[in-house]
């Protein structure tokens, strides 16, 4: 009679695990169609490929994000207005921003820009965003790194 | 497992750890914290700035660990109606929520400086918002619904749909380009932090995980006591019912 409760008990668990998982996998199934489907609204920024690519129409309000070319940094006269390329190893964009730039914008970093493209197929960007990489490290590690030429590498690998 | 899902025993022996743990979290966030705040190298790029890693980030891990054990829980509520298992899943909730609002807090903190902004639609800080919500609407279920099997039941398959959320906050910086930089410690090919600012971070993570074991155990006790509370009131108010009865009938 025990076990026959205990066996009964024991099935009863058995189908609500069947009906959990199946559940879950159906619910984990749809959010990943939806996130699928949303991925290119999901995503913050088009890089300068895709910015090509796509023939974004000008005037059209969009982010662009990519690597600070070295190099391609200048200021304008007025000194509130800098111009500089962005680029993803494939495709570059030169830009042009009028404003304060973030602490951590510098060449060879990476940046987001909000703006749209003009005519003459530079970039107006109206904010600029620094986007810091995933290394951390003291002062000391990093300039014994660039002593010995390292430091490069570790750039790449990054990007 | 059967032995400690058993609220009397359950009680004895989480009051006689609870002290321990609460001595070694608080040791362990003194250590990790100073460690980090005060001994560390600055970074050399953000300088003094990116010691708020020291928070941000085990806040943040802690907030998905803490949704991570709320849907566990609540699966083994679910299947194998242990009475511990929903109690354990609503008593960790507050702390989640606590856990996800600090890291969405320092993360903004942080943001301004560095990125120049508090705040972006980017997939990783809209999903850890999103995990806010989840921790709240799961709450909210508690309050709402007056049957506690029913409460139960809906908490636990809010808390196991939207644990869907947690995978998407960890790889978001994978799948979807954001502003926020991609993993630091838990990724291929080792952590790419210098070990001098990583053993405090560690530290720190471990800390707030023992944090949360403390006052998860403290939760889950007061909320058991609770309901014995509550069951010793009905059986007042039934005994006084009965005498009331017989005092009529004589």
């Amino acid at each position: 009679m025990a076990s026959n409760v205990n066996t009964r008990a024991s099935k009863r668990k058995k189908k609500r695990l069947y009906l959990v998982l199946t559940s879950m996998s159906i619910v984990v199934l749809a959010v990943g169609l939806v996130l699928t489907a949303l991925e290119d609204s999901i995503s913050l920024f088009l890089d300068p490929s895709e910015l090509v690519e796509r023939n974004i129409p000008e005037g059209q309000h969009i982010r662009l994000g990519g690597l600070v070319v070295e190099d391609s940094f200048k200021k304008d006269q007025d000194g509130l207005t800098y111009y500089f390329d962005v680029t993803d190893g494939a495709e570059t964009v030169s830009v042009t921003y009028k404003g304060s730039l973030p602490d951590l914008f510098r060449e060879g970093q990476g940046v987001v820009l909000e703006g749209e493209t003009s005519n003459s197929g530079l970039f107006h960007a109206t904010e600029v965003l620094a986007k810091h990489d995933e290394n951390y490290m003291p002062k000391e590690v990093m300039d014994s790194l660039k002593k010995r030429g390292v430091y490069r590498e570790v750039e790449e690998e990054s990007i | 497992m059967h032995k400690f899902a058993n609220p009397a025993r359950f009680l004895r022996i989480s009051r006689m750890i609870t002290p321990w743990f609460f001595i070694l979290t608080a040791v362990l966030l003194v250590v990790g914290l100073y460690w980090g705040l005060f001994i560390a190298p600055e970074d050399y790029q953000m300088g003094s700035a990116y010691r708020i890693i020291f928070v941000h980030v085990p806040a943040s891990y802690m907030s998905m660990f803490c949704y991570g054990f709320m849907a566990v829980a609540s699966l083994v509520g679910i299947i194998w109606k242990h009475p511990l298992a929903d109690q354990s899943a609503r008593a960790a909730a507050p702390i989640g929520a606590v856990f996800t609002a600090l890291a969405l807090f320092t993360g903004s903190l942080w943001g301004k400086p560095m990125w120049g902004t508090y705040w972006i639609w980017d997939a990783r800080l809209t999903s850890e918002l999103v995990l806010l919500f989840l921790y709240f609407g799961y709450m909210a279920v508690w309050e709402a619904v007056d049957d506690r099997v029913k409460a139960a039941r809906i908490a636990a398959i809010v808390a196991m749909v939207g644990a869907v959320n947690i995978p998407i906050i960890k790889f978001s910086v994978d799948w979807w380009n954001t502003l926020h930089q991609p993993a630091s410690i838990m990724k291929s090919g080792g952590a790419s932090i210098h070990p001098d600012m990583l053993w405090p971070l560690l530290i720190s993570i471990l800390a707030f995980n023992l944090y949360f074991v403390t006052v998860v155990l403290w939760r889950i006790q007061s909320l058991i006591l609770r309901r014995q509370i509550r069951g010793l009131q009905m059986r007042i108010v039934e005994g006084r019912q009965n005498v009331e009865g017989q005092n009529h009938h004589g």
